[in-house]
């Protein structure tokens, strides 16, 4: 789960890491009034899940309160295109307005789950405020990594490592450290898979400071970290997502014309890259999970027909434990109960009882078209999908 | 003789509830030998005539169970791992799917200098054709053979399997090894021992986008590998960035492309398909040559 940055320094703020002093505004007026509050110069700053906002626009200095102002007019209600937003951009419905920082010098500061040593990773440069993926692949000398033995967490003495290679010295270095161990003790207790702070800064008062904050959530650990709901913005999220995550099902949006519907995501995964294979290109990711019940089919059915690119539907349904006649009696009454359903039906089981579920789908009195094999039933979506042949 | 599942495996069941029981008895009835279940509090009751146990310990001493399948709910599924692992338990297989991935680091810690072999999370199990399985996969589509099979997927595993049943190659093992960032058994680690095992001749690497497994694994085979592997990698259509059900299949900071991961394979002379109903057809072609 994705949360905002003025989110994520309110985190920060409560595990003793120095963020400037802000605050979250709907309403363009509130940047006026933290102004004269509090004294600018202020930095107005574009809250989305994503960043790169700074070149695209949506991070702004303003020494006076007429251009705060200005800034906050202008950055609210805009379409932020950033290298992470996609080329659709997102609409900013909030920003943050925060106390401009004295900076020194920009460092980049980021804890991740590292899958390879199967352990948390600190990744810390020099070079700050630029993507760390460019530093990484053009500078991989510039880039500190230090791995975190689970049993015994983030030792001091790593973290002076880690400081004394970004360079820090005093009060900037005593900083740094106690900012590493308390985003490591954030990093456990909040249940993060990733948090980053780029640029984590110096100011010229020698202090170290989190200027920018990303934090992401591992949805596994929702049981436990039960206050993160209010965190979630689901109008950053894609409607039909959302829509689908209410009924359990793994659905993403893609470009293409052949809607899917599978059971298993590696099956979907597959099925997706043999429909371009075919000549089409998939409208979405849909796992439908391991039971494939009626009630999962009729939900994930209504999702693929609100998405006005689809052309065709294909259900590739590989039965284990779930039974293919059970799942074909569900895809049955799910057609009949969503009823007029126009585009065209691909309909492919295989595994346990594949037969017998055949045999309900070609007595259904539906117009289905059934497919032999992985191979065949791609293939026919694809065509039908892109209006080849009369399939 | 297989890897990992062979004929002296006696299976204890952590997590006897509904889900438990249920593959209990599927496990029982293609020959697993399942001889006990743990319900901490319940010791001495039976379930599906299987005794049960407080604990893993326990179990171990009276039965003689040297290994373990857990249905455990995820916020306590890595609390029954450790107390498999510290049993000493030869094999562990985990079922369980959403388990906080700051639980399994904890877990795949403690594997470390252990005598465990633990297979998933998020996986559908392990089968040895002709001798039982331990997990969720349907035993029609399996037939003893000669390919060993690697999988992070569930369906996808099934998928390949029923190909090469279809071709007239059958399984060795075939082991779901788990779509989570964090899992016991890597492709690169079930590649090794499928290589030391007399009865495999080849095998089947099923990955997918994600992480770095696959050039991992790659890495093995064109330094150690023996035995002919085919490989299809799931995801070449998928988007960065956006996650494909599997908590590990994720293309992030640009890593972890389907196309990396088909040349590291091809580069260390793996046959990989590209269509995903090929797997089968493919393996046959190198197997006779
Ligand atoms: N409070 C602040 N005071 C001074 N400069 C800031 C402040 N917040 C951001 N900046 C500057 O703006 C740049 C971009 O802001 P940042 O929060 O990193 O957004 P993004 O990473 O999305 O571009 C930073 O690298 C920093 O130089
Ligand atoms: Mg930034």
């Amino acid at each position: 789960m994705k949360i905002h940055e003025y989110q994520a320094k309110e985190i920060f703020a409560k595990y003793g890491i120095p963020v400037p002093e802000g605050q979250m505004v709907t309403e363009v007026g509130d940047v006026r009034r933290f102004f004269e509050e509090k004294g600018g110069p202020v930095v107005v700053k574009a809250q989305i899940h994503a960043g790169g906002r700074g070149k695209g626009g949506g991070v702004k200095f303003t020494p006076t309160v007429e251009e705060a102002e200005q800034a906050a007019k202008d950055i609210m209600g805009m379409t932020l295109i950033t290298h992470q937003t996609g080329p659709e951009g997102k609409l900013v419905q909030r920003l943050l307005v925060e106390k401009a920082a004295n900076i020194d010098r920009e460092m980049y500061l980021g804890f991740v789950m590292d899958r390879e040593t199967s352990r948390v990773a600190i990744i810390a440069s020099t070079e700050g405020g630029v993507e760390i993926e460019k530093v990484a692949a053009e500078t991989p000398e510039k880039i500190i990594k230090i791995w975190i033995d689970p049993a015994v967490g983030l030792m001091p003495f790593q973290a002076r490592e880690v400081c004394f290679k970004l360079g820090l010295e005093g009060t900037a270095f005593k900083g740094g450290v106690k900012m590493l161990q308390n985003l490591y003790r954030m990093f456990v207790e909040e249940d993060a898979s990733m948090a980053e702070i780029n640029p984590m800064i110096v100011t010229k008062e020698g202090e170290a400071m989190a200027l920018d904050a990303k934090v992401n959530f591992d949805d596994n650990a929702a049981f436990r970290q039960k206050h993160h709901v209010e965190l979630r913005d689901i109008s950053e999220e894609d409607p039909l997502e959302v829509e689908a995550s209410k009924f359990d099902l793994n659905y993403i949006k893609l470009d293409g014309k052949v809607g899917c519907m599978v059971n298993g995501a590696g099956l979907a995964m597959a099925t997706m890259d043999l429909i371009k294979q075919c000549g089409s290109e998939p409208a979405n990711f849909l796992d439908v999970g391991g039971s494939a019940s009626a009630e999962g089919v009729e939900n994930a059915f209504r999702i693929l027909m609100s998405d006005k690119d689809v052309k065709c539907v294909l259900i590739n349904i590989f039965g284990g434990i779930v039974r293919c006649d059970k799942v074909a009696n569900g895809v049955v009454e799910a057609i009949r109960n969503i009823g007029n359903v126009e585009v065209p039906i691909v309909v492919r089981l295989e595994g346990t009882n594949a037969k017998e579920g055949l045999e309900i789908i070609n007595n259904s009195g539906l117009n289905f078209h059934t497919a032999q094999g992985f191979a065949d039933a791609a293939k026919k979506a694809a065509d039908l999908a892109e209006g080849i042949g009369g399939a | 003789m297989a890897i990992l599942l062979k004929e002296h495996t006696k299976v204890m069941v952590q997590g006897l509830g509904k889900e438990g029981q249920f593959h209990a008895e599927k496990m029982l009835e293609c020959g697993t030998k399942v001889v006990a279940g743990i319900r901490p509090g319940k010791a001495g009751q039976d379930v599906l005539g299987i005794p049960c146990f407080n604990t893993v310990a326990d179990a171990k001493a009276a039965t003689g169970a040297n290994a373990s399948i857990i249905f455990v709910p995820s916020p306590f599924a890595a609390d029954a791992v450790m107390e498999a692992i510290d049993a000493e338990l030869e094999l562990v297989v985990l079922i369980t799917e959403g388990i906080p991935t700051l639980d399994m680091v904890k877990v795949k810690n403690k594997l470390k200098n252990s005598k465990t072999n633990l297979i998933g999370p998020n996986c559908p199990g392990i089968i040895t054709p002709g001798v039982g399985k331990m997990g969720i996969l349907p035993v029609s589509i399996f037939m003893p053979g000669k390919c060993g099979v690697i999988s992070r997927s569930g369906t996808l595993t099934y998928e390949v399997a029923a190909q090469l049943t279809a071709v007239g190659i059958g399984q060795s093992t075939c082991i779901g090894i788990g779509g989570d960032p964090v899992i016991g058994t890597s492709h690169r680690d079930a590649l090794e021992m499928f290589n030391n095992d007399p009865d495999t001749d080849m095998v089947a690497l099923i990955g997918e986008i994600g992480g770095t497994d696959e050039e991992i694994a790659a890495e093995y085979i064109k330094n150690h590998m023996t035995k002919p592997v085919v490989a299809f990698i799931a995801g070449s259509t998928a988007p960065k960035g956006k996650r494909m059900g599997h908590a590990g299949a994720i293309i992030a900071g640009g890593k972890g492309t389907a196309a990396e991961k088909k040349e590291a394979l091809r580069a260390a002379g793996v046959a990989v398909a590209d269509s995903p109903a090929d797997v089968g057809v493919t393996a046959k072609r190198i197997l006779e040559g």
